[in-house]
C-alpha cells in the first residue's frame, strides 16, 4: 500500500517490503555496507579534527583534502601490521569475537528507513529507500545490539589478561544496564506510534516529533546510548588510565581494526535510532519542511544524515568537554536514576494516553493511577540509600612487599616499611618513628 | 520471510568483509617471532597468572546480570503492551500499573538491600 499525500509517497503498512527482487535487495544491502564504511572512516576524521578544534590543536589535515584520508591512510597502516595472537589467547574465540562485533553493527541497519519510497534509476521501479522492515523492527535493532556485547565479552575473555578481562566485564555489565533504561525509554515511542516497525513509527511522526512530546524519554535515550556504545564520559571498559585499552588490550592489526569499526558503526546506528524515533528520522526539519518537495525523492537521505551527524557530532562535543566519571557513579546513574524515571515516566504516558483515548475519562481509575505512581515515588524516596556500615578499623597486619613473587602496594591496614636511606652512617642519627608526612618533612628540612 | 531474508544478505557481506580482510592482513602482515611480545600485556612486567576458566567475579556482575534478566523481562511485556495499548484502553493501564508496582517492590528491595551499591 502506497500513500499519496501531498506528494510524498510514504510506505502505508509492511506490504511494501519484501517485494523486491533479488538484485534489487543486493544493491541496497550494498550501498548500506559501502554507505556504513565509508561513514566510518569520515566520522573518524570528523572525530579527531573537531577534538582537535576544541584543544586549539588543527588535527589531521595532511593526507588528501583536509585529512579526509587520514582514517583510510591508518586502516591500510593496521592492516599491514603484524597480527599477533597472544600465547595465553584462547585461538577460536579470540579470532570470532571481533568478526561477531563488525557482523552485529552492520546488521542493525537492515530496519533503518533513509527515506520514503523512491524511483529506481534506469528502472520502471519503486523501492522504499530501506532494506527491509519487520513487524519488530526496533526490537530486532536492540536483540542486534545484545549480540554485539557477546563481540566485547568474549574478546575480553579469549585474550587471556588481565586487563582485557576487567573492561570485558566492565562492558557487559554497563551495556547491559543502560540495555534496560533505553528499552524502558523506548516504551513510550511505541505506545504513541503503536507500532515496532521502524517505517511506521516515522510515519506517525508526520505532525510533531516524539522528541518534542516524549522529552523525558529522548533524554533517558541519550544518556543511555552514550553508555550502550561505551563512549566519553562513559568509556570506563576501555579506560586507559586504569585498563591500558580494555578489552581489546591484546588485539593488533585488523583484528584491532574491527572492534574500531564495529564501535564507530554502533555510534552510527544509535544515532540513526534516536533519529528514527525520536527526530521524525527522514522527514525535513520544520523551516525546510514548508518546501512542498522537501521529503519527496531523495531529499530525505540528506536531512537524516544531517540529523544522524548532528548526534555524532554531540559524540565528539561529549568526548571534548566530560571527564569519565566513575564506574560506581555510573551504575548509580543507570540503575537509580534512568531506570525508575523511565519507568514513572512510561506509567505517566500510558495514563496520559488512556485519558485522551477515553475522552470522558474515568475518574477514579486516574486517581487510582496517581495515588500508585505517587505511592511509587515515595517508596523510592522512603527506601533511599543504607548508610555505609562503618568498617572495622582493621588489626596492623605485617606486610610483605613480595606478596607472591611480585612487588605489591600495602593493603589497607598495611603499611609501607620505611626504605633503608641510602649512605647513612650506621649507628648515626635515626628520623623519628613517627607518620610519614612528619618524616618527609623533616627529611625536606634537613636538605 | 521475504522480510528477513535482505539482512541475512547483508549479514554475510559483514562477514565477508570481516574474514577477507583479516585473512588478508594475517598474510600481508610481517611475523617475527619474539617471546615477550606474545605474553600478555603487563606493563612490562610478567604477567599474573590466570587462573583456568577465568577464576572468581565479584558478585556484584551477578547480581547486576539477575537485575537485568528481571528487568528485561519486565520489558518484554511492556513493548506489546504498548502496541496494543489503543484497542485495549483503561483495562491494559490497570493491569500494567499493577505489573510495574509489582517489580518496582522487588527493585525497592534489591536497593534497600544494596544490591545496587557499587563500592
Amino acid at each position: 500500500m502506497i500513500v499519496q499525500a501531498l506528494g510524498v509517497r510514504t510506505v502505508d503498512d509492511l506490504s511494501e517490503f519484501g517485494t523486491d527482487p533479488w538484485w534489487l535487495s543486493l544493491i541496497k544491502a550494498v550501498l548500506i555496507f559501502v554507505f556504513l564504511l565509508l561513514l566510518t572512516l569520515f566520522n573518524i576524521w570528523f572525530e579527531r579534527r573537531v577534538v582537535a578544534r576544541m584543544q586549539h590543536r588543527a588535527g589531521p589535515n595532511k593526507n588528501g583534502p583536509f585529512g579526509l584520508l587520514q582514517s583510510l591512510a591508518d586502516a591500510m597502516k593496521l592492516m599491514l601490521k603484524e597480527d599477533i595472537m597472544v600465547k595465553a589467547a584462547d585461538r577460536l574465540l579470540y579470532v570470532l569475537a571481533p568478526v561477531i562485533s563488525v557482523i552485529m553493527a552492520f546488521l542493525a541497519f537492515a530496519v533503518i528507513p533513509f527515506g520514503p519510497v523512491v524511483d529506481v534509476p534506469f528502472t520502471d521501479r519503486q523501492t522504499p529507500l530501506q532494506l527491509t522492515d519487520l513487524p519488530v523492527g526496533v526490537l530486532f535493532v536492540i536483540a542486534v545490539a545484545s549480540v554485539g556485547i557477546y563481540g566485547i565479552v568474549l574478546g575480553g575473555w579469549a585474550s587471556g589478561s588481565t586487563y582485557s578481562l576487567l573492561g570485558g566485564m566492565r562492558s557487559t555489565a554497563q551495556v547491559i544496564s543502560y540495555e534496560v533504561a533505553m528499552s524502558l525509554a523506548l516504551v513510550a515511542v511505541f505506545l504513541y506510534a503503536g507500532s515496532l516497525s521502524t517505517s511506521e513509527i516515522v510515519n506517525a511522526q508526520q505532525r510533531l516529533w516524539y522528541a518534542l512530546i516524549l522529552l523525558p524519554s529522548f533524554i533517558i535515550f541519550w544518556v543511555s546510548m552514550v553508555g550502550e556504545t561505551n563512549r566519553a564520559p562513559f568509556d570506563m571498559p576501555e579506560a586507559e588510565g586504569e585498563l591500558v585499552a580494555g578489552y581489546f588490550t591484546e588485539y593488533s592489526s585488523m583484528k584491532f581494526a574491527m572492534f574500531f569499526l564495529a564501535e564507530y558503526i554502533n555510534m552510527v546506528t544509535v544515532s540513526a535510532v534516536a533519529t528514527t524515533l525520536f527526530l521524525g528520522g527522514w522527514r525535513a526539519p520544520w523551516p525546510l519542511s514548508l518546501w512542498d518537495g522537501a521529503n519527496a525523492g531523495y531529499w530525505p537521505v540528506l536531512w537524516f544524515l544531517a540529523k544522524v551527524m548532528m548526534f555524532m557530532f554531540v559524540f565528539v562535543w561529549l568526548r571534548g568537554t566530560l571527564p569519565r566519571v566513575r564506574y560506581d557513579q555510573f551504575m548509580a546513574l543507570g540503575w537509580k536514576v534512568l531506570i525508575p524515571v523511565a519507568l514513572l515516566w512510561t506509567v505517566a504516558v500510558a495514563t496520559i494516553r488512556a485519558m485522551t483515548l477515553d475522552g470522558g475519562l474515568d475518574r477514579r481509575v486516574l486517581v487510582g493511577g496517581a495515588l500508585v505512581a505517587v505511592l511509587l515515588f515515595l517508596l523510592l524516596s522512603i527506601v533511599g540509600e543504607r548508610a555505609p556500615k562503618e568498617e572495622p578499623e582493621a588489626e596492623e597486619q605485617p606486610f610483605d612487599p613480595f606478596a607472591g613473587g611480585y612487588p605489591v602496594p600495602p593493603m589497607p591496614g598495611q603499611r609501607l616499611p620505611r626504605p633503608e636511606p641510602a649512605g647513612v652512617v650506621p649507628g648515626g642519627a635515626q628520623p623519628d618513628q613517627e607518620d610519614d608526612t612528619a618524616r618527609r618533612s623533616a627529611t625536606e628540612e634537613g636538605d | 520471510m521475504d522480510l528477513y531474508l535482505p539482512i541475512l544478505g547483508l549479514a554475510v557481506l559483514g562477514a565477508g568483509f570481516a574474514v577477507v580482510t583479516i585473512v588478508t592482513s594475517a598474510l600481508v602482515g610481517p611475523k617475527r617471532y619474539n617471546r615477550a611480545k606474545l605474553d600478555s600485556y603487563e606493563c612490562g612486567i610478567e604477567p599474573t597468572p590466570q587462573p583456568a576458566g577465568g577464576g572468581r567475579f565479584p558478585v556484584k556482575y551477578y547480581i547486576t546480570a539477575m537485575m537485568f534478566i528481571v528487568f528485561d523481562i519486565e520489558i518484554v511485556f511492556l513493548f506489546p503492551w504498548a502496541v496494543a495499548f489503543d484497542s485495549m484502553g483503561i483495562f491494559a493501564l490497570v493491569e500494567m500499573v499493577l505489573f510495574i508496582a509489582t517489580v518496582f517492590l522487588a527493585y525497592a528491595y534489591v536497593w534497600r538491600r544494596g544490591g545496587l551499591e557499587w563500592d
